[in-house]
C-alpha cells in the first residue's frame, strides 16, 4: 500500500509499504479515511527527535473506518466509522484508570529509550519515532490500531470526517491543556500558538467558563481563524509587545494561566530567539523555548504555565526563578484524549466545537512531500494539510 | 539475526546509550546513571501492577518469569495509596562484571527486566503488545540508523545502557 514516510532530515516521501496485520488479539485494522499534518510532525522532520529511521510511515492524526477487528474486540466491528486518539494505552494500569492515559505503562513496546531520557517511560505514538513505541503511522491506506477498545471512538451521525479527523489529536491535546491547567471561571487566559492545539485549547477554556480568551501567535490567516471560528481575542507578538499587551488585557495582574502550544522549535523576535537557535543547531540544547519564556514571564504571580507545546530534552536559560519566585505552577502533558474525545465528538455534533477549517489544503498521499512543505513553510495559508488515503 | 551482528548491535545500542550517560553527566552528575538502566545495589527489579496482591500468585507466574524457575526470588507487597501491588525479582545468582557482559551481548538483568515488564502486561492487560512487524518503507544503511535499530532492539528490556 501507499504511505508517506521519512526519508531523512527534512526529506517526506511516497512509497509502499507492507499492509499492517492484526498483532494483538485487542487490534483493529483501519481502513484511513482522513489523516492529517501535526506541527509536532515538524520536530521529527527536522530532525529535532532523532529516532525516525528512513522508511518510517508518518502521521498521528486520524480517522477511517474499520475494517477487520482482533477477536478480544468488543466495542468495533468492521464498518463501524470511528477517530482514533494519537497515544497508545492499554486502560487497564494505574495511569490509564487516573485519566492519564498518555502515561500509559504498557502503551509503548520501547520504554527504555524514554525511560533514559526522562527517567520513566510515557505511553506509546503512533508515527512518532522509536522512542515513542515505532508504531506505523497513519498516512497510509490502512492502519493497525492497538488497545482498540480503549482508543476508537464511534463518530456521532451527522459529524463530518472533516471535523471528526480533530478529535483525535488537536482537540483532545487543546482539552487536556485547558482542563489540567485547571481554567477556572472568570479567569484571564493566554495561549501562545494559534494552530490547531492552540485554537482548540483556547476553545475549550473559553467553554470552562475563561473570561478572556487571547492566542499569540505572527500569522494573520491564523489570528483569523481565532476571531472567526474560535471567539477568543488575538496578539500578533510580531506588532506588540506581548508581556505588556497581556498585562494590559488583565489589569495589570497578568494571565491566571497560560498555554504554550508551540513546543520545541519556537519562533521569537530579538537576540534571545537568535541565541535560541545557533544553540539548537549547535545541539547544544535540543528544544527553543521561546514562547515558554515569555508565557513564564507574563503569568501573574501564582498562576499556572502549562507546557502543551511538545519538548524532546533540554532547554536553556530556563527562568527558574520566575516560577519560583512568582509561585507558579509548571505542568505539562502529552495528550489524555481517551479522557476528553467522547466529549469533544459530542460537542461536535451539537456544533459548539468546529474545526473544519483546520483542514486548509486537502490532497492524496501522492502528494505528501509537498503537503509537508506547505505545512511547515506556512505557504499559501496552510494551517493543516490533510491526507486522503482514498483519493 | 547472526550473533555476531548482534554484537555489534549490542556494541552499537551501548555506545547510544554512553551518548545520553554523557549529555546527562555534563548536566547534572547524579543523573549520569539512566533510571531505566541503573540496577539497584540490592539486585531486586520492581514493577507496580494495577491489581490486588491476591491476584498476584508468586507461585503461579506468568510465564515470563515462571521460566526463570528457581533461578530468581520473587517478592510482593501491597503499593501504597492504592497503586496496586509491588511486584519484585531478583537474580539468585548476579553476575559481577556487568560491563565485560553487557558489551557481549549478555544481560540477565536486562532479560529479567524485560521479562518482568511482559509478566506485568499479562496480568493487567491479558497479553504482551506487539508492535513488530510494522509497515515501514525502504530502509537505508546509515550509522544513524543502525544505531537506532540496534537502540530499540534493547529499549523494550530497559533503560539504554
Amino acid at each position: 500500500m501507499k504511505a508517506v514516510t521519512w526519508r531523512g532530515v527534512n526529506e517526506v516521501g511516497v512509497e509502499d509499504v507492507p499492509e499492517p496485520k492484526i498483532l494483538n488479539d485487542h487490534d483493529i485494522i483501519l481502513e484511513v479515511g482522513l489523516s492529517v499534518t501535526c506541527g509536532s510532525d515538524l520536530h521529527l522532520l527536522g530532525g529535532y527527535i532523532p529516532a525516525m529511521r528512513a522508511g518510517d510511515v508518518l502521521g498521528h492524526e486520524f480517522m477511517g473506518t474499520v475494517a477487520e477487528v482482533g477477536r478480544n474486540v468488543t466495542k468495533h466491528k468492521v464498518g463501524d466509522r470511528v477517530v482514533v486518539v494519537s497515544f497508545t494505552s492499554c486502560g487497564q494500569c494505574w495511569y490509564c484508570k487516573q485519566e492519564l492515559w498518555s502515561l500509559c505503562d504498557n502503551g509503548n513496546p520501547n520504554p527504555g529509550i524514554t525511560e533514559a531520557l526522562w527517567g520513566q517511560g510515557i505511553g506509546g505514538c503512533y508515527g512518532y519515532s522509536h522512542a515513542l513505541g515505532g508504531y506505523a503511522g497513519s498516512h497510509a491506506r490502512y492502519m493497525r490500531v492497538p488497545y482498540a477498545d480503549q482508543g476508537a471512538f464511534p463518530i456521532p451521525d451527522g459529524v463530518s470526517d472533516e471535523r471528526a479527523l480533530f478529535a483525535s489529536d488537536a482537540a483532545p491535546t487543546g482539552w487536556t491543556g485547558a482542563h489540567q491547567a485547571e481554567v477556572k471561571p472568570g479567569d484571564v487566559v493566554a495561549v501562545w500558538g494559534a494552530g490547531g492545539v492552540g485554537q482548540m485549547a483556547a476553545r475549550k477554556a473559553m467553554l470552562m467558563g475563561a473570561e478572556r480568551v487571547v492566542v499569540i501567535d505572527r500569522f494573520d490567516n491564523r489570528l483569523a481563524q481565532v476571531r472567526t471560528h474560535i471567539g477568543a481575542e488575538t496578539l500578533d507578538y510580531e506588532e506588540v509587545d506581548v508581556p505588556a499587551e497581556l498585562r494590559e488585557m488583565s489589569g495589570g495582574r497578568g494571565p491566571d494561566v497560560c498555554i504554550e502550544a508551540v513546543g520545541m522549535e519556537a519562533h521569537g523576535n530579538g537576540p534571545q530567539y537568535l541565541y535560541d537557535q545557533v544553540k539548537q543547531q549547535l545541539r547544544l540544547q535540543s528544544d527553543r523555548p521561546t514562547a515558554l519564556r515569555e508565557a513564564i514571564y507574563a503569568c501573574r504571580k501564582g498562576g499556572t504555565v502549562f507546557a502543551l507545546g511538545v519538548f524532546g530534552g533540554l532547554v536553556d536559560k530556563f527562568p527558574m526563578g520566575a516560577v519560583m519566585n512568582k509561585a507558579l505552577t509548571l505542568r505539562g502533558a502529552q495528550q489524555h484524549g481517551h479522557r476528553y474525545i467522547p466529549e469533544i465528538l459530542d460537542l461536535m455534533a451539537r456544533d459548539e466545537v468546529r474545526t473544519e477549517h483546520l483542514a486548509t489544503h486537502v490532497m492524496s498521499l501522492d502528494d505528501g512531500p509537498r503537503g509537508y512543505r506547505m505545512f511547515k513553510n506556512k505557504e499559501d495559508g496552510c494551517v493543516r494539510a490533510v491526507f486522503r488515503p482514498g483519493a | 539475526m547472526t550473533t555476531s551482528i548482534g554484537n555489534v548491535a549490542s556494541v552499537a545500542a551501548r555506545a547510544g546509550g554512553s551518548v545520553v550517560r554523557q549529555v546527562r553527566s555534563a548536566i547534572d552528575p547524579s543523573a549520569a546513571r539512566p533510571a531505566g538502566a541503573g540496577q539497584p545495589a540490592s539486585g531486586w527489579l520492581s514493577v507496580t501492577v494495577f491489581r490486588e496482591p491476591s491476584d498476584v500468585d508468586t507461585a503461579a507466574l506468568p510465564a515470563p518469569l515462571a521460566e526463570f524457575g528457581d533461578r530468581i526470588e520473587v517478592r510482593v507487597r501491597p503499593a501504597p495509596g492504592g497503586k496496586g501491588t509491588e511486584l519484585a525479582v531478583r537474580l539468585r545468582d548476579r553476575p559481577s562484571g556487568t560491563a565485560a557482559s553487557r558489551l557481549t551481548g549478555s544481560d540477565p538483568q536486562a532479560d529479567l527486566r524485560s521479562a518482568l515488564r511482559r509478566a506485568k502486561q499479562l496480568i493487567e492487560v491479558g497479553e504482551v503488545l506487539a508492535v513488530d512487524p510494522a509497515p515501514h518503507g525502504r530502509r537505508t544503511a546509515t550509522p544513524g540508523g543502525a544505531l537506532l535499530e540496534a537502540w530499540t532492539k534493547v529499549a523494550p528490556k530497559a533503560g539504554v545502557r
